[in-house]
């Protein structure tokens, strides 16, 4: 019941955002109708880092409890985790071929979103290949940990790698402050994001819990 | 604490002495990375220009293909002989195990980087005297962040159906930020300037080691119930 709650609450808020993006957000004087896409990628990128924090929190729950429930929090959160992260380097390689010129570019943000995304991809190879629930588990929520614990560092080095090379002169409007109704139409659809990762993950963990209960 | 280091010590006595009766692993490593330098070779072509300008990357690229070996194996021993309950078993606490295999990966890397080194400089002309001291602590930071990862990666796959394939897949993303570090502070010590050039890196390895093995000794015991 709070599930399906959840999903239409995330239905609503995604309309009202695609409303907003299209509808109330004017068009961007330079790059035309193109810089649209920055509500989905930003509200994309956050809803990732969102979903793997939550693959943290039911790891360490996972290793201190024993508790299936955190290990399947983990898991829910994991897959779309991936999903939404695969969409920001999608939309952002969108993004990128009009504005910039190319599909990718080994520039910082790009690179460490990169990395982020092998990352968890290993983490749900590495749940795919063990059966036994508890040794999955187990084993999942120490790669979960040092995946998050590695996030900040991955972010540092590849920033830096980057600065230490060349000025970033691909980064797009980034750099230029946004103004506050595009910062309001942004989190309008994270909010909607994150509203459709917890109607996700709760279905999810449902659909876990039934297996479990299934295998068990 | 005593105790705690006398079994970490144990394990690397352990290791040490079988690996010297059996030189199985650095024997083969050793002409795994002979192989690596025929490779690049291919790769690279006769120009000395072009191997100097990759140098750095060259040299990382072998550490981490001859760590990825080495680090596989690092449970292998014990899961051959049907020796993971005698692990499990050990009294006291298990991140001193966690410990005793990191320094026995460590002390397998220093001797093929070393050798490495060697080979570099012979078959490529090279001169590291210089850069040596300098280029010892920026090994020393990189091979501690690659091996506190692999050493805990290495054991939570040795179990795995798949774990030639999965190791690999799970650490080299991990390991991103070392490779980065490593290989940009070998290039700034190995173009000879001063290691204050390199040391925002050196920062960073050093953070990132503290981090992986803090992680590596508090997660172990989950680990190495199998």
């Amino acid at each position: 019941m709070a599930a399906r709650i959840l999903g239409w609450l995330a239905l609503v808020a995604l309309l009202a955002g695609l409303g907003a993006a299209f509808g109330y957000a004017p068009r961007e004087a330079v790059q035309g109708n193109v810089q649209r896409i920055v509500y989905l990628h930003v509200p994309a990128v956050l809803t990732a880092y969102l979903a793997f924090a939550l693959v943290f929190v039911g790891s360490l729950g996972y290793l201190l409890t024993r508790r299936p429930g955190w290990d399947r929090l983990a898991l829910s959160a994991a897959e779309p985790g991936v999903v939404f992260t695969g969409i920001t380097i999608a939309s952002g390689s969108i993004w990128g071929k009009p504005t910039w010129g190319t599909w990718w570019t080994w520039d910082a943000r790009l690179t460490s979103t990169a990395v982020l995304f092998l990352v968890y991809v290993g983490y749900l190879l590495l749940r795919g290949m063990i059966d036994e629930p508890d040794r999955r588990a187990r084993a999942a929520a120490v790669v979960g940990i040092l995946g998050a614990a590695n996030i900040p560092i991955v972010h540092f080095s590849v920033s830096w790698w980057r600065a230490l090379h060349q000025p970033s002169a691909m980064i797009g409007p980034g750099s230029a402050p946004y103004p506050w109704w595009m910062k309001a139409v942004i989190l309008l659809n994270f909010a909607a994001f994150a509203l459709l990762l917890g109607y996700f993950v709760a279905r999810r963990a449902e659909i876990a819990r039934l297996e479990d209960m299934h295998a068990g | 604490m005593s105790a705690y280091v006398r079994r970490a010590w144990i394990v690397v006595w352990k290791d040490v002495l079988s690996e010297r009766r059996s030189k199985e692993s650095l024997n083969a490593l050793v002409f795994f990375s002979l192989l690596l330098l025929f490779v690049f070779q291919f790769a690279l072509g006769p120009d000395r220009a072009r191997v100097e300008t990759a140098l750095p990357g060259l040299l990382w690229l072998a550490f981490i293909l001859a760590g990825l070996l080495a680090f596989g194996r690092t449970f292998l021993v014990e899961r051959e002989n049907d020796c993971w309950e005698g692990l499990v078993l050990a009294p006291g606490d298990r991140s001193a195990i966690y410990l005793g295999k990191l320094a026995g990966n460590v002390l397998l890397m220093a001797v093929v980087e070393a050798a490495l080194l060697i080979l570099f400089a012979l078959f490529f002309g090279l001169d590291f005297t210089a850069a040596l001291p300098a280029l010892v602590l920026v090994l020393a930071l990189g091979t501690l962040g690659l091996a506190a990862v692999g050493t805990l990666y290495g054991a939570l796959t040795a179990q795995l159906r798949a774990r030639e394939l999965l190791f690999p897949v799970l650490l080299l993303p991990a390991v991103v930020p070392v490779l980065l570090g490593a290989v940009t502070a070998t290039q700034s010590v190995l173009a000879g300037q001063p290691l204050a050039e390199a040391m925002p890196w050196l920062t960073l390895l050093a953070a990132a080691d503290v981090v992986y093995l803090v992680v590596g000794m508090l997660t172990f015991e989950f680990v190495l119930e199998g």
